[in-house]
């Protein structure tokens, strides 16, 4: 299990992250969502014992990253959003390194390396030195390192930055199967979607904080309460937009002339919602269809970011 | 003992560097030019004489001067070595990983360094039997040798550990690269200089020379000036009579360095989870 309580990261009057209060249970998976400098890295480094919290501290398995972090050490395994490789070392010369550092013996290095690299494909890669492999194959292959002594939790720091659509798809697929073989896993993206199907949970960081934490589901429940509508109209949607003004629950109406589409966000509930689409029938206006547009992660992430805190 | 041996950092980073072509030709051509100057040396020498005959005293100046280049190759080539050994492994991006695995801090400053000197040993090792030369001429003992050997051990293990722990202080490799250098300036030539003007002071106004144990400090820290007592033990006799203290340089040396070393290493160990501000 995963712990922080209060971690909290300042420097100088800048807070990275500010009172970061986190569970992650066993064997799930929690997506950490973020912009780009929210506080992903931050918190990924402090529970990787790369990086001391100003305040608070984080507990992986009941152990302090602050107080025993060689402990922690053996109970994580950790890839860095950014990393590199050494030359002239071979693929699996590379997770023997590893395997040594984490004190395995080398009988058992020995097993283990074959089956890391069929787990992320690379077993074709075995004999091949690690900088020329592709981007993809390094980062499957720094996946494999992060394996290499069994951890119980994985901390993935962007796994899947600057792949190409087939390696992230066979990021996912290896992550699924981690995910089946009981690890808990945190992982951090700024993509939503690539979180949303694996993930049980996810939670929201931005400037530091977390503004939203629960499941994928909750969260986009959660902004229910401003669903965009998409009224589609025939002839002229000018002559419908004042009538849609007039609704003290429609915002930032928007218009697609050349499909005869207009869409809105709506706060009012389902009954208010009900008496808009009466009163323009009544009104006899134009209306071809009435709809609310499905909201994916993306949106919700991009609603929560706005500034609106949540849950 | 048996965990420092088979130090996975140590172990890597032997692997990497021979498996470099740099290594390979870096020996390659020290022992060409070694042998160009020890046979060339040799030649003019009984050419010179015209009766073909190399003197024994001609043989211990032969040494004196291999182990003075010697001096200079470890003077040299141990900053270029060790001031990169955690700096390029930041640079590199693999540092961050390194430190999430299970090693101790001094784990990896251990193997990084011990790589380092292993392989200034081994380029000082494979110049023994063009070394060995002299003693088919005489002039020189076995003891002499062992001593100088123990000498550069030191002088190697001083300096990589201030190669290592700059490059864990400094960010940058060529700015660790140059601070090296910097310090290797201080023990060689500055060191020099302070000795000379801290002699002058002391003789200042005396008609007879008075006790100068700063300029013995100066004598004591200076790798060519202890070497040169190590070669010719009456110079030692000749510096005591300037600074009138009477403990010979190699002593002072080994306290110095062997602190310093200690010192560095342990500065090093200490700061390389910098950000976490423990050496756990």
């Amino acid at each position: 299990m995963i712990e922080t309580i209060g971690l909290t990261k300042k420097y100088g009057s800048f807070y990275a992250l500010q009172d970061l209060n986190l569970i992650v249970e066993d064997s799930t998976v929690f997506g950490f969502v973020g912009a780009n400098g929210a506080g992903k890295s931050t918190t990924f480094s402090i529970l990787a014992t790369l990086l001391q919290p100003t305040a608070g501290d984080a507990f992986i398995n009941g152990m302090s990253v602050t107080k025993n972090p060689q402990d922690v050490r053996r109970q994580i395994g950790y890839m860095p959003d950014f990393f590199g490789v050494y030359d002239q070392l071979k693929t699996d010369e590379y997770l023997d390194f590893y395997g040594a550092s984490y004190g395995i013996k080398p009988k058992e290095r020995a097993v283990l390396i074959p089956k890391l690299l069929e787990l992320v494909n690379l077993e074709h890669k075995r004999y091949d030195y690690v900088d020329l492999l592709s981007r993809g194959m390094k980062q499957r292959l720094c996946l494999a390192r992060a394996l290499i002594h069994d951890p119980k939790i994985l901390i993935l720091d962007e796994p899947a930055s600057g792949l190409d659509p087939r390696a992230r798809v066979e990021m996912r697929d290896i992550l699924r199967e981690l995910k089946t073989m009981g690890k808990t896993i945190l992982i951090s993206s700024h993509i939503l979607p690539e979180l949303a199907e694996m993930c049980d949970s996810i939670g929201v960081i931005d400037n530091g904080k977390l503004i939203a934490q629960g499941s994928v589901h909750d969260i986009q429940a959660q902004l229910q309460s401003e669903k965009v509508l998409r009224v589609k109209v025939v002839g002229d949607t000018r002559s419908v937009i004042p009538f849609f003004e007039m609704d003290p629950f429609v915002s930032q109406i928007e218009e697609q002339q050349d499909k005869n589409i207009i869409q809105f966000f709506y706060r009012g509930t389902e009954e208010d919602q009900l008496r808009l689409l009466q009163q323009a029938i009544a009104q006899k206006l134009p209306i071809l269809s009435f709809s609310e547009e499905e909201t994916d992660l993306e949106d919700v992430f991009m609603a929560i970011t706005k500034g609106v805190e949540i849950g | 003992m048996k965990t420092l041996v088979t130090n996975p950092v140590l172990i890597k980073e032997l692997k990497l560097r021979f498996r470099n072509m740099k290594s390979f030709t870096g020996i390659l051509f020290y022992l060409i030019a070694m042998s160009v100057f020890v046979f060339g040396f040799i030649f003019l020498a009984t050419s010179l004489t015209g009766n073909g005959f190399f003197r024994p005293d001609e043989s211990f100046m032969l040494f004196s001067i291999m182990t003075y280049i010697q001096l200079g190759l470890i003077l040299f080539i141990t900053p270029a070595l060790t001031a990169g050994t955690i700096s390029s492994e930041r640079e590199k991006q693999t540092l961050n990983i390194l430190l999430t695995t299970s090693q101790t801090s001094f784990q990896i400053i251990f193997g990084k360094m011990t790589s380092s000197i292993a392989f200034l040993l081994l380029m000082i090792v494979s110049g023994l039997p063009i070394y060995s030369l002299v003693f088919l001429y005489g002039g020189v003992s076995p003891s002499q040798l062992f001593f100088i050997f123990l000498f550069y051990l030191l002088t190697l293990l001083a300096i990589a550990s201030i190669g290592v722990m700059l490059s864990t202080l400094i960010r940058k490799t060529i700015v660790a690269i140059i601070a090296t250098y910097g310090a290797m300036i201080f023990i060689t030539g500055v060191t020099a200089f302070f000795l000379l003007i801290s002699v002058q002071i002391s003789q200042m106004g005396t008609a007879a020379p008075s006790m100068s144990p700063i300029a013995h400090f100066w004598a004591t820290i200076n790798p060519p000036a202890v070497m040169l007592t190590l070669l010719q033990p009456p110079m030692e006799e000749q510096l005591q009579s300037l600074t009138l203290v009477p403990i010979p340089l190699w002593i002072g040396y080994t306290i110095f360095y062997l602190i310093l070393s200690a010192a560095c290493i342990l500065l090093a160990v200490k700061r390389l989870r910098v950000n976490m501000n423990k050496y756990k």
